[in-house]
């Protein structure tokens, strides 16, 4: 059993088998095992060549009947490295001499292998290193299971760990039967943190090492209350979390008995809630969860684990399946925010050295106008369905906002000669998100409908931190003072301009940063559904005036440790059972 | 790459132990990766031993069928 820390991002309790996903250059860490374990290594080693023989021998056929004669060649080639018995006479006597995991001893033996025809001056040897590399890909597939390509065909339930998620790997999870994730990277705004709190499961983050003490298969338990990751657990373990897990479930049943009671502070303060969703479906969550709405529909999900743009028909789609379940409720639909972490098409492209400050989001839709303009068609042509409003994220000034709703004013023109509806008098917003604009939103107002602040990015510029690394993500918090008083700035120059406000970052959906912004001003915040209730719970628990109070008090603290602790601690007492 | 093939594919019929290499190195002739490793371009002397029931057999056929072979490259220009 081995317990490690790390940071919690999604709520909840799971214990299952482990996957683990890796990146193509993974490193297989080297795990001692005990010599009486040793055969069993063996045996697992000549079954993952077994399985590859076949798998092989099945390629080969296909490419066979095919025709493909230089595919069939290199299968062939591979089928004869796996049946090479010195090369498996050399894997098995790695691990009985030095009592290492099979997978251990087929990657370094392959991999010396390969280094050894690197070497070789003859290119045409040289370049056979990548068979080499391959076929120890294949192995370790069989070894550390199938599924690791393909998430989207999983057929048995299991913890996914990682060393890093990346949002073209969760775009294909199958959610029935990912019970929870856990990656050595990221921070609390990481991709497999958002992903895993829109799913509603457990994740913990920033695990360091989880990738190299964990094996696929493992039973593992991931809490992500405490943050906790627990490797092969005992059966004491195992016992006290599945009673642990049950209670949890209590409390959300509990929480869900507020559903349809309003976000009312105690001193009669209406909030509205709404949700943050990346695929339709989950409106039905925010909904179920006592959503009034969606407060950010994130649809760059509708670009990922494809080769190609998706249509002006396949955003009509999805933005009409949205409305139809939403109704008359409001749909905030965000314009694609590509680029910088979240890029598929990205092939297209050189990499950018700093792609956070280069070619994304807003910037990267101005300079694709006909990728743009089909988005634009399909919200506009859907506002008839619904209540659509559309937002621009990441404006860093004036002249983008100016240019962005130019170009949705030339669609309105197109969709006029060709006679097809749409809602003249649809909102126009922008996501808050980078400090210029904050510091220029009196200016943004006047042509804005509304502001969503993002307070994920907001605090990443502001505080120069890279969210996704963990060496400096402890740096990260939104209790910043500097990051408060952006905030506060663009909340007071929304009401000045009596414009429509909500928070939508991460922020809005952990209960300890509820009464401070409620003390500054927020009335609407938009969170993922399975936060609704807690969230809710925190506001009923209030009231406007202690909020006031608090807030006042956090504005003249200097440190941000201080803010945090004090902020924590207040929402402790008002809620013990959320923390 | 297909030459190599068929040389080990060759040295696996007979059941007696084969090596093949150069001075430096000698290696199990049944094994492509040690074959490949070799990396014997052509004019490259390589020594071939066996020892078992068939292993004269298996040397001269081993040995024919290296000198056959150019390995799908242009034999070495004489330019010394």
């Amino acid at each position: 059993m081995e317990i490690k820390k790390g940071i919690a991002v999604s709520p909840g309790v799971s214990i299952g088998r482990c996957l683990i996903l890796d990146s193509e250059d993974y490193r297989i860490p080297r795990r001692q095992i005990a010599p009486s374990q040793r055969m069993l290594e063996v045996q697992r080693a000549r079954n993952a060549f077994a399985d590859a023989v076949r798998e092989l021998s099945g390629l080969e056929q296909a490419q066979e009947q095919l025709g493909g004669g230089r595919i069939k060649d290199i299968f062939a080639v591979h089928l004869r490295f796996l049946r090479d018995r010195s090369l498996r006479r050399q894997i098995t006597d790695l691990i009985h001499e030095e009592s290492v995991t099979a997978e251990y001893a087929v990657a370094s033996v392959l991999r010396r292998f390969a280094a050894r025809f690197t070497e070789v001056k003859d290119s045409y040897i040289s370049e056979r290193a990548a068979d080499v590399y391959d076929i120890e890909r294949r192995l370790l597939r069989h070894l550390l299971g199938d599924k690791r390509e393909d998430l989207g065909r999983l057929r048995e339930e299991v913890i996914v760990v990682a060393r890093e998620l990346s949002p073209t790997q969760t775009a294909g999870f199958n959610k029935a039967f990912v019970k929870g994730i856990a990656s050595d990277a990221g921070g609390r705004t990481s991709h497999a943190a958002i992903v895993a709190r829109s799913l509603g499961i457990p994740a913990v983050v920033a695990l360091e090492d989880l990738t190299e003490i964990a094996s696929g298969g493992d039973s593992v338990i991931i809490d992500g209350n405490r943050g906790l990751v627990i490797v092969n657990p005992d059966a004491e373990t195992v016992a006290q979390y599945e009673a642990y897990s049950r209670e949890f479930v209590a409390l959300e049943h509990k929480l869900d008995t507020i559903r349809e009671k309003p976000a009312e502070t105690r001193d009669g303060v209406r909030i509205t809630l709404l949700g943050n969703i990346e695929f339709p479906d989950e409106a039905e969550g925010v909904i179920e969860k006592g959503g009034e709405g969606i407060g950010l529909y994130r649809t760059e999900f509708l670009y990922l684990n494809r080769p190609t743009e998706p249509s002006e028909e396949e955003h009509y789609r999805a933005y009409a399946q949205t409305l139809h379940i939403c109704q008359d409720r409001p749909v905030v639909i965000r314009t694609v925010d590509l680029g910088a972490d979240k890029y598929t098409q990205s092939k297209r492209f050189a990499p950018e050295p700093n792609p956070f400050l280069g070619l994304r989001s807003i910037r990267f839709c101005l300079q694709n106008l006909a990728m743009f303009k089909a988005q634009l068609r399909a919200i506009l042509r859907a506002s008839v369905l619904g209540r659509v409003k559309v937002m621009f994220p990441l404006i860093t000034n004036i002249q983008e906002l100016m240019q962005a709703k130019m170009i949705l004013h030339d669609v309105m023109e197109d969709l006029d000669e060709e006679g097809i509806a749409y809602d003249r008098r649809i909102d126009v917003g922008i996501m808050v998100e980078t400090p210029s604009a904050a510091l220029t939103a009196s200016t943004l107002a006047r042509d804005s409908d509304f502001f969503s602040i993002g307070t994920n990015d907001l605090t990443q510029y502001t505080l120069a931190v890279d969210r996704g690394n963990e060496q400096v993500s402890t740096l990260y918090s939104p209790a910043d003072p500097a990051v408060l008083r952006l905030v506060r700035t663009v909340i007071q120059d929304a009401y000045k301009a009596q414009i429509d406000l909500s928070v939508c970052g991460e922020m809005a959906s952990e209960p300890e940063y509820v009464m401070v912004l409620l003390g500054l001003g927020v009335r609407t915040l938009s969170l993922s559904a399975p936060l609704i209730p807690e969230v809710k719970q925190m506001i009923r628990c209030v009231t406007l005036e202690d909020c006031h109070v608090l807030t006042r008090k956090v504005l003249g603290m200097n440190s941000e440790r201080q803010i945090s602790n004090y902020l924590r601690n207040a929402a402790r007492k008002v809620l013990p059972e959320a923390f | 790459m297909r030459p190599a093939m068929q040389f080990v594919d060759l040295a696996n019929r007979y059941s007696c132990d084969i090596t093949i290499g150069t001075e430096k190195e000698h290696g199990d002739a049944k094994s492509i990766m040690h074959v490949i490793g070799l990396a014997a371009t052509a004019g490259t002397r390589l020594d071939i031993r066996a020892t078992g029931p068939d292993a004269e057999e298996a040397v001269e056929v081993l040995r024919a069928f290296m000198e056959r072979q150019t390995f799908d490259e242009e034999p070495p220009k004489d330019e010394d």
